[in-house]
């Protein structure tokens, strides 16, 4: 892999950042894309042997491919800032430093995994994990699958295991019957999403109900659920639970750009506190896919100058974010699920702490030094986030390499370092 | 010969593998039979998890290169090992 500069810098490939580049692109300046999946389309819109690919996700997959000024590259990590406008990445074969002029952040959301009882044992997976996992090849023909957490992500996860020969035994949403139903009634502002719904409902759905204990020995055997004041338990081989999204937040941290309710503050340009630095989609705040389009657009045109195209998008940006507010308030997590962990329960998964070892320190750092807990190769991406959520501590500052590299890429930034 | 219609030919562990085109070494492992991708530090047995490059858990060995299984796609003749007690 080699050196590479471009004008306009988008990290990210999912609609926010299929959004940005095509927008940026029309300037004529160079667009370069740097996604850390196999393929572009992010999460919502991720492609794999039996997947087909929504219309617009083929129309912007396409539309990409064609522009002569924009290249996209693939599995590609960001690792470091190394001085001003440069980035390192790696990727499947070597690293390199990118010089920009103007960096547009689309770097999407991640699950939100909350510990419980039994969560790390196989069988049990995220549920956005279990969908990607499924269009990636995951064979699950004939297995009896639960889906629990919290989101309208739940249904769309039912959806694909049951188009990949599962068998859904229970959709549990945390979030309440009342709030559902206020969520549904005014789903007629948003017509699409409407539609949408009606093709995702699932006969196993059940509102007010949560996942308590995963039960196995070697693997995933039961679950033991709550669904209002009963408690059942259901046999299954699969567990996916999520509860939401949290935006990704790291590099944006790394480059000192302000946050706002642990997502990415951006003003009316999608702008972040720092200059020549834009930011758009989910890490942004979550707000679905439309949202994503919208705002990428909305920064590719602004970070080239375009600020008339920007404006027009502006009110279809609106709606969207008042969709996204009432997915937020619908859906908004029932303070008992802070409970379910119990003292063995572990936290971090990289280093097997538990939550009785986390008890009685103030805050991340004072837990992490003598613990270890967030010391293992995910870098507290799963257990500072359950901890902030849990907890209430404050996000970790992101740490240099943003993830684990090889140690020619730990060299090479050393270099880098040495020369400045 | 590593590729026939639509399969292609992994080593996982050693053994000789068979799994369609355009899946990940985290579904080939599924595929084998046998999901585990690493023993954690405490000697619990882990699967992936995240499924989208977070949460480490399906680190293996991939051509002599670590790589996170959910990210990786199979390729004909690759070698896979999994991760023990890290």
């Amino acid at each position: 892999m080699s050196d590479l500069v471009c004008d306009v810098l988008v990290i990210g490939a999912g609609p926010a950042g299929l959004a940005a580049a095509r927008a940026a692109a029309e300037s004529g300046q160079s667009v370069l894309v740097l996604d850390d999946n196999l393929r572009p389309g992010g999460q919502i819109w991720r492609d794999g042997p039996n997947v087909a690919l929504p219309a617009l996700a083929q129309q912007y997959r396409r539309a990409v491919e064609a522009l002569s000024n924009v290249t996209l590259l693939n599995g590609v990590k960001i690792i470091a800032c190394c001085g001003p406008q440069n980035i390192l990445y790696e990727a499947a074969t070597g690293s390199g430093v990118v010089n920009y002029q103007t960096l547009i952040l689309c770097c999407g959301a991640r699950e939100l995994l909350l510990p419980f009882p039994g969560w790390t044992l196989p069988g049990v997976t995220g549920a956005g994990g279990l969908q990607a996992q499924i269009k990636q090849g995951l064979p699950i023909k004939g297995e009896r699958v639960a889906i629990a957490g919290s989101g309208p992500l739940l249904m769309a996860v039912a959806d694909s295991v049951i188009k990949a020969g599962g068998e859904v035994v229970r959709v549990a949403e945390q979030a309440s019957a009342m709030h559902l139903a206020a969520f549904a009634g005014g789903l007629w502002r948003w017509p699409a999403k409407l539609r949408q719904s009606f093709t995702l409902l699932n006969r196993h759905y059940r509102p007010d109900s949560f996942v308590l204990e995963a039960i196995g020995e070697q693997r995933l055997t039961a679950i033991r659920l709550q669904t209002g004041t009963r408690v059942t338990t259901l046999a299954c081989e699969r567990l996916a639970c999520g509860f939401g999204l949290v935006a990704n937040v790291e590099l944006a941290m790394l480059l000192g750009c302000r946050l706002s309710d642990d997502a990415v503050a951006v003003d009316e340009n999608q702008q972040t506190s720092q200059p020549k630095i834009y930011a758009a989609g989910e890490c942004t705040g979550i707000g679905g896919s439309e949202l994503a389009l919208t705002e990428g657009a909305i920064a590719g045109y602004v970070a080239t100058d375009n600020q008339q195209r920007a404006k027009g998008l502006m009110r279809q940006r609106d709606k969207w974010r008042r969709f996204a507010d009432a997915v937020a308030q619908a859906f908004a997590l029932n303070p008992a699920l802070k409970a379910l962990a119990e003292p063995q329960t572990l936290v971090c998964r990289c280093e097997d702490v538990s939550l009785g070892q986390l008890n009685g320190f103030p805050d991340w750092t004072a837990a992490k030094l003598s613990s270890r807990c967030g010391m293992g190769a995910c870098q507290g991406k799963i257990c500072a986030t359950a901890a902030r959520h849990l907890l209430g501590w404050p996000l970790p500052a992101p740490r240099i390499p943003l993830t684990p590299v090889r140690v020619e890429t730990l060299a090479r930034l050393n270099d880098i370092e040495t020369d400045e | 010969m590593s590729q026939k219609q639509n399969q292609l030919n992994v080593i996982l562990n050693g053994e000789s593998l068979w799994v369609p085109e355009g899946v990940s070494v985290a579904a080939a492992f599924s595929l084998s039979g046998e999901d585990s991708c690493r023993v954690s530090v405490s000697g619990q047995v882990r699967t992936p998890f995240c499924g989208m490059g977070v949460c480490q858990e399906c680190r293996v060995t991939v051509n002599g290169l670590r790589r996170l299984a959910c990210q990786t796609l199979c390729q004909p003749g690759m070698q896979i090992e999994r991760t023990e007690n890290e």
